[in-house]
């Protein structure tokens, strides 16, 4: 359970995007995460409305995006979704396998609100 | 007026940056570092003690131990005769860079050629946070299972050597070593593993020799 961390780095990174656009509150955020990454939404929910609280953030809602592991094996190119205990290449019985989908965890982008009057955010560039 | 931002940044990248900090610390001191991943049991500390021992006559051995309380750990090593720094995390699952950073300070690298890090006993978060350290071991153990790699994908991908510790229990249990194999093999094709007992001192020799050889 390592989603105290994880909320508070999408709090930082999140507040100093918000910031340099001259934003005055974050409204959503767009997170990607993928299903490798071992990480619990409902968790990092949790955390972050009380991380967020007396913040530009505050009251925020995450929206996840999540991504389905894929292997690829790279000696018959077939590409598959790892179940239980399928890790091998369910078609050829390779283990030559690759991750190529799955290890996400970015946060893509942030809806915020900016002050009514967009020329004097422009002048302040 | 309401704007969509866009962002495109990792997560952890602040994390990510200090564990590169912490390598370029470590590579100026002309220190190697391993950090030791493992569940809560599986024998890490015991390893540690081992592998001090062991080599102690010809390294000096420096030891930073994560734990969310107490500094039994970081005890046994400094009694095997490492310089020890212990890091109780206060309930956090795994250590981060910024942990390493802080234990770093407290710890005289000049003065070691080879940094053992004891991570938090877990086999989920610590994967998910560099330290900066050049090789990450996993600790794997007879009783926890044979089906391990499976549940633990992340955890068995970012192991750079696996050790299967308590061989001599496999006697006692019924662990598949061709099924674990093949799950770490799928995962982690041709990561070095070892299979050894750290009671028994069985293969102890070839996990020792290949860390040596890690130094060079």
């Amino acid at each position: 359970m390592h989603e105290l961390s994880v909320s508070e780095s999408i709090l930082e990174i999140a507040l100093r995007h918000a910031y340099q656009a001259g934003a005055t509150q974050v409204t959503d955020l767009y997170l990607v995460i993928g299903q490798l990454t071992s990480i619990v939404d409902e968790s990092v929910q949790f955390y972050w409305d009380i991380i967020a609280k007396g913040t530009a953030a505050e009251g925020a809602r995450l929206h996840f995006r999540r991504i389905p592991a894929e292997f690829l094996c790279l000696d018959c190119g077939k590409i598959y979704a790892p179940g239980k205990e399928i890790l091998a290449c369910p078609q050829c019985q390779s283990t030559r396998v690759k991750v190529a989908a799955g290890d996400e965890f970015q946060l893509d982008s942030i809806d915020v609100e900016t002050a009514s009057t967009p020329a004097s955010t422009s002048s302040e560039k | 007026m309401p704007q969509n931002i866009s962002v495109v940044e990792k997560i952890l990248s602040a994390n990510d940056r200090l564990a590169q900090e912490n390598r370029t610390r470590i590579d100026s001191a002309g220190v190697f570092s391993i950090n030791i991943m493992a569940s809560p049991g599986a024998g890490k500390t015991l390893l540690i003690e081992q592998t001090i021992r062991a080599l102690q006559s010809k390294l000096r051995i420096g030891m930073i131990n994560g734990d969310i309380a107490t500094s039994l750990d970081a005890d046994r090593a400094a009694a095997a005769g490492a310089q020890a720094v212990q890091i109780n995390t206060g309930g956090e699952c795994h250590l981060d860079a910024i942990m390493l950073q802080e234990a770093l300070l407290r710890m005289d690298l000049s003065t070691i050629d080879l940094l053992i890090v004891e991570n938090v006993g877990n086999l989920i978060c610590p994967a998910s946070f560099m330290l900066g350290t050049h090789k990450n071991i996993l600790v794997a153990s007879i009783p926890e299972g044979d089906d391990k790699p499976y549940k633990y994908p992340g955890t068995y991908r970012g192991a750079d050597a696996v050790v299967i510790n308590k061989i001599d229990l496999l006697p006692y249990v019924s662990f598949r070593m061709d099924y674990f194999q093949k799950g770490i093999e799928v995962l982690n094709p041709g990561v070095v593993q070892f299979q050894l007992s750290c009671r028994t001192g069985e293969g102890l020799e070839a996990w020792r020799d290949w860390l040596v050889s890690q130094l060079k």
